[in-house]
């Protein structure tokens, strides 16, 4: 018996896929579009806040203007950098996909540390949640403690709406982070974890944010140590759809949340 | 992973080899140029309708040109292209019809 009689002709048991192509990629697709619905809840929740809300404050000077647009960009620039990866990992250039992932991840970390030094900053002018801890010995005398008492809509839509897309960056790096270095990335991912712990203050939301990190880790040495594998030209490219979706997002959140409430003097 | 799935990787794959990287470059160059032409527009002392208008339109060129291009949905069979985009986009506008009657509504009544 000739020998390929004894390979079963898998094409014909499975039924050819509706969309046309294979399942991670449809999966990661239909995460995205649920995803797609809890940002969309967020700005809505957002934009009824505001257009039910007489005085919706409109503080953001220049100076926040021109941090945001730069945020803008490490972001946008990322997406092309992630494109270019999924590109080399599919013409099989393992060097340079790596290297275009770690400049993807460089340019998500540019758009975090903007994004922490911009909430640090409100957050000491007074524009601050119930749930933040106070820093001790410090009273807030910004222009932004009236904007918090009168208008509390403001801080909560926005700290919501920009805290859940910075941990989609964060989990987006770190996905990012896996793909590329694999296991390396763990002990990484501890520095960058014991560094954001130990250095910020006890007052900083990002000091109990930076656990996080160490959740990410734990979970991703379970992963790795259950099902350790080379990732493929799919693994990358169904990583750049969620990374693009960040990208995406912020597209809307950017002139809503910024533009739209910028200080016109 | 089956055959059935590696062909179809493989069919993906050769897609993808069809992209010409300057397009790629051409797409980022309009999203950064659409960027700060938003940025712009916010200094123009605009009636805030007619600016989130006009921001909110660019905002959805700027998404189609992401998803087009960057997550390749442009070069998917027009099954996915119709069901995801058309599921989403009805949600959003089932989320505009329960939402925003309301809180105008509200903004008439004044707040107390």
């Amino acid at each position: 018996m000739a020998e390929s009689a004894l390979v079963p002709d898998v094409s014909s048991v499975y039924e050819p896929s509706l969309f046309g192509t294979y399942s991670k990629k449809i999966g990661m697709w239909l995460f995205l579009l649920s995803d797609s619905l809890t940002f969309g809840a967020l700005l809505y929740a957002y934009s009824y806040g505001r257009i039910s809300t007489p005085n919706w404050p409109t503080p953001f000077h220049s100076q926040s203007i021109v941090n945001a647009t730069i945020m803008t960009a490490f972001l946008l620039t990322s997406s092309l950098t992630m494109v270019l990866a999924v590109r080399a990992s599919v013409d099989g250039n393992q060097k340079l996909q790596r290297l275009f992932l770690l400049a993807t991840m460089a340019c998500g970390v540019g758009f975090l540390i903007l994004h922490a030094r911009e909430w640090t900053s409100l957050i000491a002018e007074g524009l601050t949640l119930p749930g933040f801890p106070a820093a001790p010995g410090h009273k807030a005398a910004g222009e932004f403690v009236d904007v918090a008492k009168n208008v509390p809509q403001f801080p909560a839509t926005f700290f919501g709406l920009t805290g859940m897309h910075m941990l989609h960056v964060t989990l987006g790096v770190i996905y990012l982070g896996v793909i590329a270095l694999r296991r390396k990335f763990i002990p990484i991912l501890l520095v960058c974890w014991l560094a954001a712990w130990l250095g910020t203050p006890a007052s900083s939301p990002f000091h109990s944010g930076a656990h996080v990190l160490l959740l990410a880790a734990i979970t991703i040495s379970i992963i790795l140590w259950l099902k350790p594998k080379l990732y493929d030209s799919a693994d990358v490219e169904v990583a750049g759809l969620y990374w693009h979706f960040v990208d995406l997002v912020w597209m809307f959140i950017f002139p809503l949340v910024y533009l739209m409430s910028a200080k016109i003097l | 992973m089956d055959a059935t799935q590696l062909a179809i990787e493989e069919r993906v794959a050769e897609q993808h080899r069809h992209h010409k990287k300057a397009l790629f470059f051409w797409v980022w160059g309009a999203l950064l140029v659409m960027t700060a032409m938003e940025v712009y527009l916010t200094y123009q002392n605009m009636e805030p309708k007619r600016m989130l208008t006009i921001l909110m339109g660019l905002s959805l060129i700027k998404a189609a040109l992401i998803i087009g291009f960057f997550m390749h949905l442009r070069y998917e069979v027009s099954r996915m292209k119709w069901l995801t985009m058309c599921s989403v986009v009805g949600c959003l506008i089932l989320m505009t019809i329960f939402f925003f009657p309301d809180a105008f509504r509200i903004l008439h009544l004044g707040v107390r």
